[in-house]
């Protein structure tokens, strides 16, 4: 093809070759950008081990749908839509960069298979796609720099701000979409004056604009035009392919690997150490993460790939809350740490360093309530939940546990509950069961089809028994064969687990999985998600575990759950989703269908926090009895999203959030207009059962109230 | 500095519901769950810290039961360097006294700077540490909240005074200080730090060991004796509030608006 302009690779200025530059560029870049990547994975390849190579048929899965479709970018819809139109024109730009990396020193170069239709369909594209970032870049920069959303804020105790960072490489982004766009529109004009075979720019695209401004140049600033626009982007190019893995927008390259390796499984927690059986963790000599290495490869990979877009903070219950604990720090300071001990000239000099004190504090730690939200928000892919335990188990190792957890962890290790109650108390609360209601203890030669799993919260505290109560009701009525296992059954062990002390959860584990196996019950239920959690996800080998919401669906479709119409037809209710029922297991339609299934029930969605979106109630367990710093609980802010939403009752399927809902109501001085029930509660109370109609029909709805209420205490 | 902390394995209160058995002579000890006294807890913790600061070495002692080595192993899981269990059929029914007399003797058996006791047990007289000083012939300061090494022969220690208030003395070492929870954070002890010391040798000393006559200790040697133990009747202006724990809250609340104890 004649060409009207002499391209780089036959250029000269002041008599020297440009050829020279355009393969002394991608020489250098290449070569600094190796350097910087081999002193990048350094950390890495010290790093403890990680086992991510499972379920590779997943992974792809995760990788197409998390990454290359970029599933959850719309969760937060501009931000979202902004960065799909980036990441989509990067995809698309990448063989078009390649190709003028080569134009420098091969003329009319093509990519393999770029020639044909395909090219000519690809030339359009890429013209659009370079005029669709500029554009998404100019927004992105007037939202950061002007508009300046919260989420984006660096609190001064997290260091310097990172607007600066973020408009400079929108900037770079912006050099390269304008240079490569003014390197054809030049090209087009040129031609186009000498009345030559030209490629025509697609319409209203930035090499359109261009090629028209360019029309009226003279051949000769076009040519340099030409010229200054292909050297401006290899500069660039070369520039941003090094500055990536400097800052936040090593994502660019690392995002693929993160979102392949991310978490496959959730609920669950990582061992101690990959690769060490439960039998063999004696013999180490040091527990979680107490200095950087310790840290797997993947969370260090986590560091890198964090792109500071603040999501999972701005998620984070404890951080809304205003504890000492913001996610997307932990991810931030791990990076720096990773920059500073591992920099790109000279060796790690620092003496490993305990990481708590240093970069992170003991409370910033046990902040976290584990509930998964910012995990559920990363479009990278980076996990919290095994970091927060790590770190936790470090510090167990090290003795360094407040003092308000010594206590309940003390109780767990010789009472088996963290309210150190009497063992044989254990089952007291079916002292006061409904009447026509039954529970059998698995003990000796007493056994049953099910179990019921009931652990520590509903059997010892007084409120919460009503659920256990509750329960058993339902289970009666369903006619299920069940029985619970008594003063055997000792903590499901699942917070034990999630604050770090590992060696005690194994201890309850194993002595809970004994005593349900000799029950030989086919089946388990329960009402509280974090022992149905720590029984599917923690244990091994049990029958099937199913939360009680699961049951009632079931069995109100097998008919032999019946229900009757709603008591008050005027209260609204809404439905708080627990994170170990929703995010955790993905139980987020039974508990729904249940309520539901009350005839005349009017229930509304707490929109925009509910489902995986739910806003935790301030954790469970042993979480309980931690005293954090705050400004005010978690519960109160999650009654004010469903006061918002219009109800009257906040109904939970799980006791920790009736706890802390309750609590929640109480502190906010919305009793009387507000309140919380647990599902089965609710349930249980529309439960019609032959004697009960019975009541119903003599009395009326008032006397059995007062029935129910008299036969609780 | 050298250091040997008097432990004691003790019902815990927080963890028990405490009763007395039927003839009065001792508590219900049938489900009874054991930890280290609270006190102590604290004035081992206190002791590994000056060790980590000062160096030297931690010993921990406990005279009771075969049982009470669970706590010794605790204590050493913790971070002391060395653990004694003392028990002798001989020693069961001593005083205050005769338990001083006995850690006279383990004192003496060894070369300690300083001698650290917690300052009560739950189920004690609060009397060991006062009169183990004086059998030794040294110093003595009481509910200690303080303690700063100022060089090998004194010691700065805080006092705790009624009403709030701090006291600070300079102590000749070596010396007996009784310590007071508060002083310090102590550390957890995991699951995980027992097991590494589960196979840890723990010498058990008996009278024959420790030189004593067993006619001086024990409820031979004993001068003050225990004849009954029982719950108090409930006397006048004595009220127990009942219900569940919110109805009780309430009632409390409405005694206290009604005595003019809150507005």
């Amino acid at each position: 093809m004649e060409s009207a302009l002499i391209s780089p690779a036959a250029a000269s200025i002041f008599g020297i070759p440009t050829i020279l530059f355009s393969i002394l560029i991608p020489v250098v870049g290449i070569a600094i950008f190796a350097y910087i990547m081999i002193r990048r994975i350094t950390p890495l390849v010290k790093a403890a081990p990680d086992e991510r190579f499972c379920c590779i048929g997943h992974r792809i899965f995760l990788t197409l749908k998390i990454w290359l479709a970029q599933w959850r970018q719309p969760r937060y819809m501009l931000a979202g839509i902004l960065h799909i139109f980036i990441f989509a024109g990067f995809i698309i730009l990448g063989a078009r960069s390649t190709q003028l990396v080569i134009l420098g020193f091969s003329e009319n170069f093509i990519l393999p298979g770029f020639s044909g239709i395909f090219g000519q369909i690809y030339n359009v594209l890429k013209d659009y796609a370079a005029t669709w970032i500029l554009i998404a870049c100019v927004i992105a920069a007037v939202r950061r720099g002007i508009f300046k959303p919260a989420r984006y804020v660096v609190p001064p105790r997290y260091g310097k701000d990172h607007t600066t960072e973020a408009i400079f490489v929108l900037g770079l982004i912006s050099t390269l979409m304008i240079s490569e766009s003014i390197f054809e529109a030049s090209l087009v004009a040129a031609q186009t004056q000498k009345g030559l075979h030209a490629e025509f720019p697609a319409p209203l695209s930035l090499a359109w604009f261009f090629s028209h401004m360019l029309s009226g140049f003279s051949q000769a600033a076009l040519q340099n035009t030409h010229l200054i626009a292909y050297f401006i982007h290899d500069l660039t190019f070369f520039f941003f392919l090094c500055f990536l893995p400097l800052g936040k927008h090593f994502h660019v390259i690392t995002s693929i690997f993160n979102v392949f390796f991310m978490r496959v499984e959730k609920g669950d927690v990582k061992p101690v150490r990959y690769g060490i059986s439960d039998e063999q963790l004696d013999d180490l000599d040091s527990f979680g993460v107490k200095v950087f290495e310790d840290f797997t490869w993947k969370h260090i990979l986590d560091f890198y790939s964090c792109a500071d877009c603040g999501r999972c903070s701005d998620r984070c219950p404890a951080n809304a809350v205003g504890r000492p604990l913001s996610p997307r720090f932990i991810s931030i300071k791990g990076r720096d740490y990773t920059f500073k001990h591992y920099p790109l000239i000279g060796g790690n000099s620092a003496e490993a360093k305990p990481l708590i004190g240093d970069i992170y504090d003991e409370d910033e730690i046990w902040s976290c309530t584990t509930c998964g939200a910012c995990e559920q928000e990363c479009p990278l892919g980076i996990e919290y939940i095994d970091k927060m335990v790590d770190l936790r188990r470090g510090m167990v190792d090290e003795g360094l546990v407040p003092q308000s957890l010594q206590k309940p962890l003390g109780a767990l290790e010789k009472r088996g509950n963290p309210w150190a109650k009497m063992e044989k108390k254990r089952a007291d609360w079916i002292k006061a069961l409904t009447e026509g209601s039954s529970v059998k203890i698995l003990e000796k030669d007493t056994v049953a089809e099910t179990l019921y799993f009931v652990d520590s919260i509903s059997s010892f505290d007084d409120r919460m028994q009503e659920i256990a109560r509750c329960t058993a009701q339902i289970l009666n009525a369903a006619e299920i064969d069940f029985g619970i296992l008594g003063k055997a059954e000792k903590d499901s062990g699942h917070e034990a687990r999630r604050f770090g002390e590992e060696m005690l959860f194994q201890d309850l584990r194993d002595h809970n999985s004994e005593v349900i196996l000799n029950s030989r019950a086919q089946r388990i239920v329960t009402a509280d998600p974090h022992a149905f959690n720590a029984l599917k996800k923690d244990y091994n080998e049990l029958p099937p575990v199913e939360h009680i919401s699961q049951t009632v669906v079931r069995h109100i479709q097998s008919g032999k759950i019946r229900l009757r119409a709603v008591e008050d037809p005027a209260k609204i209710y809404v439905y708080h989703d627990a994170c170990y029922l929703g995010r955790h297991n993905n139980v987020y339609d039974d508990p729904r269908q249940a309520i539901d299934s009350i005839k005349g029930i009017k229930r509304v969605e707490m929109t925009g926090n509910c489902r995986d979106r739910s806003f935790c109630c301030g954790g469970g367990g042993l979480m309980l009895f931690y005293e954090p710093e705050e400004e005010q609980r978690m519960g109160v802010l999650r009654v004010e999203m469903a006061q918002q939403s219009g109800a009257h009752v906040i109904v939970t399927a799980c006791p920790y959030c009736l706890v802390n809902i309750e609590d929640a109501i109480k502190v906010s001085g919305l009793e009387g207009q507000m309140e919380a029930l647990d599902l089965t509660e609710l349930i249980a109370q529309h439960l019609i059962s032959e004697d009960r109609e019975q009541v119903t029909e003599v009395g009326g709805q008032k006397t059995e109230d007062r029935d129910r209420d008299k036969a609780m205490k | 500095m050298e250091i040997l902390v008097c432990v004691k394995r003790v019902p815990d209160t927080a963890e028990n519901e405490i009763e007395v058995n039927r003839d009065g002579s001792d508590i219900e000890r049938d489900d009874l769950v054991y930890s280290v006294n609270e006190w102590d807890n604290y004035a081992v913790e206190e002791a590994i810290q000056i060790v980590d600061k000062v160096g030297g070495a931690v010993t921990v002692v406990s005279l009771g039961d075969e049982e009470s080595e669970e706590v010794v192993r605790r204590e050493m899981a913790m971070g002391a360097n060395n653990g004694i269990l003392v028990s002798d059929d001989v020693f069961t029914g001593s005083d205050g006294k005769g338990i001083a007399a006995i850690l006279k003797a383990v004192v003496e058996k060894g070369t300690y700077d300083l001698i650290l006791t917690g300052a009560q047990a739950d189920d004690g007289a609060g009397q060991i540490g006062g009169m183990l000083a004086a059998m030794l012939d040294v110093p003595y300061a009481s509910v200690v909240n303080s303690i700063e090494v100022l060089n090998d022969n004194q010691l700065k220690v805080g006092r705790e005074i009624e009403g709030g208030n701090q006291e600070m003395n300079e102590i000749a070492l070596p010396c007996v200080l009784s310590i007071q929870t508060g002083i310090n954070e102590p550390r957890y002890v995991g699951i995980r730090g027992i097991r590494k010391v589960a196979s840890v040798d723990i010498p058990i000393w008996g009278a024959s060991d420790l030189g004593l006559d067993p006619a001086n200790v024990g409820e031979s040697g004993a001068g003050v004796k225990r004849v009954d133990y029982f719950v108090p009747e409930l006397g006048e202006g004595a009220e127990i509030l009942e219900g569940s724990s919110e109805e009780i809250a309430e009632k409390l609340i409405d005694l206290l608006k009604t005595k003019g104890g809150i507005k």
